[in-house]
């Protein structure tokens, strides 16, 4: 575990009253891919938005990038510029175009001349495959590709992790492969990545690991092939049974 | 009894120059305090959504505290009650400078900068939480989330109710005569006395008022469609 990216040591963390993250202890190395499932409500939504600290933690350390978070003083907006993140519902900014959603951050946080931003968006635009698409605006775009758009956004940054939040849950099934592609695509070239999804295909084919999660808890770790086979745990074995069987 | 119109009044002797005197001071105090409660309702309506207490509880007590006076109290609390505050060299500036303008050009801009302000807030509010995520997820500070994506977004919803809030914002200026402001209305209400011809005289009020306010919203309905959001319901009239 040297090279540990993401460590959540014995983290804690609740809405109100409610335990949403139990005792979380959890290693993601660079270059590793984790699919984190489970039901509705168990938290794994909640564990990947820790990473960037759009949660913050109540108990125990979160180091990402060697940097802990839960140590006061650190620079989210520093961190964030090094962990991407797609969200289920695209979150496009509807008033500016393709072009300029993924120009944004490079040109305001990193600096970026307009003509190198545009560049590197062009160039990332292709890498998703719609370069046909930059002057659109969001409205105009199918899912698939606003979805693309985000990923595009995210990746403009060169970032050190990317965090998928359940990206294709919100998508017509005709536009699932697409995103998914680019994802497979991204994984291939090495990216770090936390992907909350149900799309267990992509699990099996993809990930390095899967994290199972139920009530706030991860009651399961194992390579996909071992996990889909011979799940360790009672809960794993249920959820799977009910996602699976169609 | 028949009433014979002497609309010649209106262009007759000094009422021209008047009239015309009177439009432009109220051109001029009702953009300054649009300007004012622009920045103002900008500021503070979205300081009354950023997560951070302290900066919403500021920009609260200002909404509530300068909206829930009226009007015309504000006028004479800033012609009558602030001067007396200032410094001697400030004091003898404003009053060799209009100070009866500018006093009127302030209770108006706050007054309805606290207006503005609700506006704003409900646009901001009415956007998605994510789209805030989204934006200091990529590493934007909450300020520039604020400035480069939210408020703009937000602008955009708001056009038609802050349209509105701005014609309400003209036609209030008219308050600015109890403080003698020499603007539209008091230069109307002088024409009637001189000449006493009220019909002719407040009908000249009546008609270049309605005139600019048909201007602006004209103007913004344009703004609006130049400015709205693709796949948005919304389409300027």
């Amino acid at each position: 575990m040297t090279d540990a990216v993401i460590e959540f040591k014995s983290v804690n963390k609740w809405f109100g009253k409610m335990h949403v993250l139990r005792d979380i202890t959890l290693a993601v190395e660079a270059g590793e891919v984790v699919v984190v499932c489970g039901p509705s409500g168990s938290g794994k939504s909640t564990l990947i938005r820790c990473v960037n600290a759009l949660e913050p933690v109540q108990g125990g350390e979160l180091v990402v990038l060697g940097e802990s978070l839960t140590r006061p003083g650190v620079s989210l907006s520093a961190l964030r510029t090094r962990v991407g993140m797609v969200f289920q519902s695209f979150n496009l900014f509807p008033h500016m175009t393709v072009l300029e959603n993924i120009m944004l951050a490079p040109v305001k946080v990193r600096g970026l001349s307009g003509a190198d931003a545009l560049r590197t968006a062009r160039a990332l635009l292709e890498r998703v495959r719609i370069p046909d698409k930059a002057e659109y605006y969001p409205a105009n775009l199918s899912g698939g590709q606003q979805q693309r758009v985000a990923i595009a956004r995210a990746l403009a940054m060169q970032p050190k992790i990317m965090l998928f939040d359940e990206p294709t849950s919100a998508l017509d099934p005709e536009m699932i492969n697409e995103v998914l592609d680019v994802m497979t695509d991204l994984a291939k070239d090495g990216m770090t990545m936390m992907v909350v999804t149900h799309e267990m295909g992509f699990a099996r084919r993809v990930a390095h690991r899967v994290v199972f999660m139920d009530a706030g808890q991860v009651v399961e770790e194992a390579p996909p092939e071992q996990f889909f086979a011979a799940a360790r745990s009672e809960r794993a074995r249920e959820f799977l049974s009910k996602i699976l069987t169609h | 009894m028949r009433y014979e119109f002497r609309w010649e009044v209106l262009w007759s002797g000094q009422s021209g120059a008047w009239l015309l005197q009177g439009l432009l001071t109220t051109l001029a105090i009702s953009s300054l305090a649009w300007l004012l409660a622009a920045g103002l309702g900008i500021l503070s309506g979205a300081l009354r959504t950023v997560p951070w207490k302290p900066l919403r509880a500021v920009a609260t007590f200002y909404v509530e505290f300068f909206r829930n006076v009226p009007l015309l109290v504000w006028m004479f609390f800033w012609y009558f009650g602030v001067p007396p505050l200032l410094p001697q060299v400030a004091r003898e500036w404003l009053f060799d400078h209009g100070a009866e303008f500018w006093a009127g050009m302030f209770a108006l801009g706050v007054y309805h900068g606290a207006r503005m302000s609700e506006v704003i807030r409900s646009g901001i509010q009415s956007i998605p939480k994510t789209q805030f995520e989204a934006a200091v997820a990529m590493g934007l500070t909450t300020f520039q989330a604020y400035r480069l994506v939210i408020v703009p977004i937000a602008l955009r919803l708001i056009v038609p109710p802050a349209t509105s809030e701005s014609l309400n914002l003209l036609k209030n200026s008219s308050v600015a005569l109890t403080i003698s402001v020499a603007e539209l209305t008091f230069q109307t209400r002088q024409i009637e006395t001189y000449t006493a011809r009220a019909i002719e005289a407040l009908t000249a009020g009546t008609v270049v008022y309605l005139a600019l306010c048909v201007g602006i919203a004209t103007i913004m309905a344009r703004v609006e469609r130049r400015f709205a959001i693709p796949g948005l319901i919304a389409r300027g009239g």
